[in-house]
This record gives C-alpha cells, sequence and structure tokens, in this order.
C-alpha cells in the first residue's frame, strides 16, 4: 500500500471514530430533551397557581412590600445568568453570555452598578478568563436541575436583595427560553421588583387579566406577601433553570447532529480520494510492468 | 353533598387532585378545615400533615413543608415546597431522618421527619 493511500486510510478511520462519539452524543441529548420538557410541564401548575396568588395578594391589598415598589434611585442591579456546565452544544452558552453583556451594558448606561451571578461553568470560565467579577456562582446541575438547586440560587439572590446595606436595587435574569426543538432564545426578564404588567402565565396570558375574588388573608396581606414572593422568585427560577436545561440539551442534539453529518461528508470525500489514490498506484505499477517488459525486449532484440 | 375541588400542588409535580367534602391544613394561625362555600381565602401553611376527606368517604393524607393554601370559586389550591402522600412515604426512612434530627438538634428536620411519620402512620390507622 502507497504512502498516500495510507494516510487516507487513516484519517477515514478516525474520522468514522469522531462520527461514533458525535451520533452517540445526539441521541443521548435527543432522549434528554424530551425528559427536561416533561419537568418543564410538571412545573407549571405550581407556578401558574403562584404567579396567580402572587398578582391576586398584589392587585386585592394595597400593601407596600420592598419587593414590589420601584426604587427610582436604583444603584445596583443584579444579574443571574444561566449557562451550561459543559460545551459542544453550539451557541447555547455564547448566546447566554452575550445576552447578559447587552443587559449589563445596558444597565450600566442607567447608572447603576451590575453585580453578577452565574450559574453552569461555562459562563463561569468566560467570566474568570476576562477577569469580570463574578458574585457568586453555581455548578454541576445545569443539565438536570432540582427544585432544591432553585432554592439555593434563589436564597442568596433574595438575601442580597433584601440586605439592608449594600444589597442590590434590581434582579434580573438571563436565561434560554426553549421555544421548539429548534429555536431557543436568549431572553431578559426582571425578577424584582416585581412588575405586575409583565407577570404571565404559562399559556403567555397576561396574569393580571382575571379577576380575583375579595379574598382573606392569613394572617395578614403583608404576611402573606412575605411568605410568597420568595416562593414565586425561586419558583421563576425553578423554571428558568428546566427551560435552560432543555434548551442546553436541544442545542447539544443540532450541534452534534451537523458534527455527525459533516463527518459523514468529510468520510465520503475522503474515501473518493482513497480510491483514486489506489487506482494511481495500480495504474502506475501497470505501466512500470509495462515499461519493464518492453526494456526487456527491446534489449533482448539489440543482442541478436 | 357539595364539594369542592382540590389541587395539591407541589413544586415539580402535581400530587393530588380531586373532589372532596373537607381539607384540614395546618396553616399559620392554626388548623384550618376548609368545606364547600368558604369565604376566599389565602393564606401560608406550615409544615404539617393535610387531610382530605374524598367525595366517595375515603381519607387523603399528605405530608407538607411550607407553602400556601388558597380557596376561590369552590376551588382549593394547596402549593408546597415538597409534598408526600401518606402512601410515598417511606416509614423506615423518615425515622432513620428523625432520629438523625434528634441527634443533629435540628429542629426543621425533626420537624419534618415527624409530620412525614405522623402523615404514614395516620392513613395506616384509617385503613
Amino acid at each position: 500500500m502507497g504512502a498516500q493511500l495510507r494516510v487516507y486510510k487513516r484519517r477515514i478511520r478516525s474520522v468514522t471514530a469522531t462520527k461514533k462519539i458525535t451520533k452517540a452524543m445526539e441521541m443521548i441529548s435527543a432522549s434528554r430533551i424530551v425528559k427536561a420538557q416533561r419537568a418543564v410541564a410538571a412545573s407549571t401548575p405550581y407556578a401558574d397557581e403562584l404567579t396567580r396568588a402572587v398578582t391576586a395578594v398584589a392587585t386585592r391589598s394595597n400593601a407596600k412590600h420592598p419587593l414590589t415598589t420601584e426604587n427610582p434611585q436604583a444603584k445596583t442591579a443584579a444579574v443571574l445568568l444561566i449557562t451550561a456546565d459543559r460545551g459542544l452544544a453550539g451557541g447555547y452558552s455564547t448566546n447566554a453570555i452575550k445576552a447578559a453583556l447587552t443587559l449589563s451594558e445596558r444597565l450600566r448606561g442607567e447608572g447603576k452598578d451590575v453585580v453578577t451571578y452565574i450559574v453552569g461553568r461555562k459562563g463561569v470560565s468566560y467570566y474568570t478568563f476576562r477577569d469580570f467579577k463574578v458574585a457568586e456562582s453555581w455548578t454541576g446541575f445545569s443539565d438536570k436541575p432540582t427544585y432544591g438547586d432553585a432554592k439555593a440560587v434563589a436564597a442568596d439572590l433574595i438575601e442580597a436583595f433584601t440586605a439592608e446595606t449594600g444589597g442590590v436595587d434590581e434582579l434580573h435574569l438571563i436565561s434560554t427560553k426553549f421555544e421548539s426543538m429548534l429555536t431557543q432564545t436568549a431572553v431578559e426578564a426582571r425578577l424584582l421588583p416585581l412588575k405586575l404588567d409583565e407577570v404571565q402565565l404559562s399559556d403567555e396570558r397576561p396574569a393580571k387579566a382575571e379577576i380575583f375574588p375579595l379574598y382573606d388573608f392569613e394572617p395578614s396581606a403583608e404576611g402573606v406577601l412575605d411568605a410568597l414572593l420568595p416562593r414565586y422568585v425561586e419558583s421563576r427560577i425553578y423554571n428558568a433553570l428546566l427551560q435552560s436545561a432543555a434548551s442546553e440539551h436541544a442545542a447539544r442534539r443540532r450541534a452534534m447532529k451537523s458534527a455527525t453529518d459533516n463527518a459523514g461528508e468529510l468520510i465520503k470525500s475522503l474515501t473518493r480520494l482513497a480510491n483514486s489514490a489506489r487506482q494511481a498506484e495500480i495504474t502506475q505499477e501497470i505501466s512500470e510492468i509495462v515499461g519493464g517488459a518492453n526494456a526487456l525486449a527491446d534489449a533482448s532484440r539489440g543482442s541478436e | 353533598m357539595a364539594e369542592l375541588h382540590v389541587e395539591l400542588v407541589a413544586a415539580d409535580r402535581k400530587v393530588w387532585s380531586g373532589a372532596a367534602t373537607i381539607v384540614v391544613a395546618r396553616t399559620a394561625s392554626g388548623d384550618t378545615g376548609i368545606m364547600p362555600g368558604h369565604t376566599p381565602v389565602l393564606s401560608v401553611l406550615e409544615t404539617g400533615p393535610v387531610t382530605i376527606r374524598t367525595v366517595d368517604g375515603g381519607t387523603v393524607i399528605a405530608a407538607v413543608h411550607g407553602g400556601f393554601i388558597s380557596f376561590a370559586d369552590n376551588k382549593l389550591s394547596l402549593l408546597a415546597e415538597i409534598a408526600e402522600l401518606a402512601d410515598e412515604i417511606d416509614v423506615a426512612r423518615a425515622e432513620r431522618a428523625l432520629e438523625k434530627a434528634k441527634s443533629d438538634l435540628d429542629e426543621h428536620a425533626e420537624r419534618r421527619a415527624e409530620v412525614r411519620l405522623f402523615a404514614a402512620r395516620g392513613l395506616k390507622a384509617h385503613v
């Protein structure tokens, strides 16, 4: 076997191995999307009921609560960015990071200090590599978040928000919305202070459109709101984590699918090249033999 | 007989839903019983057992850890961060958790474990 042919054969073998891996990753992601979507669906009844309750209390009472009142002199804004723990997911993490950077830029333009909180190893490494400050980060659960994870994240954020001094005045969230298997978009939302007009149920109807009965609040409207709002923030973060997890799997599936397709193409063109190299080798051998035979014939004719 | 519709929802799943005649839950201001036609109410739930008496005479007991109860238009929503039906509770595990909480002097964990055990045993007493 000629050197050229051997090189082609080796490259084909290596690309085939890569293709096997990307194909496996594609199939794993495909099965996990379904699970992640089911988790999103399972969490919606709670989120919807909670949204209704929060809207009911906020509209039915004149309670002034720090978590719902707009602070006109907002000085610091917290940004929670949700990214993936692992790579090979196409533009998934990059899109979220870009959205976070744009938002931070805008907030700074409004004269606010930006404090960044990050979920997911990819976001953390992007920020630390560029020496951007990260207030707090959580990693290790981006592909399968639990309610406990969301609670841990929310606890720190709420603490920063309610702190007497040096706390944050606003809380923004950057996550990736799972629109379909093919489309996932990075979205930003302001969690706190709560903008009632923007509070939506899962089917995107505004929660405010509903007419709420005159509830008796126990122990008091303020007491209920005090207990409700942290739960609301937790549930929003939980939902964002779940949506982002589903998006991550979908993005990875798509990236791996095109990697598999590309590997297939590459194998095809390499096979063509290997075939023509082999053919060239055979042709050369034949012409050498023919040339050799001719030379021999010429030599023996000369000696007669 | 009058009945009310109950939804018991945990943060990550719907635990139980159906028709009931009375629901008893522990709120911040004590045990509250809610029957059909109750005035609309929204209150904070404590860690405690929730007892639902279904229309067919059965009883559903669940251990609920923190959350809310809201009632309006004959529809009762129980929202809890964690909610477990009595028959889902692993008694041996809850007992171990109780032992551990007692030795660690963790009051919250102890209360949670007690409620779990109470709910699990309460169901057995009814059967």
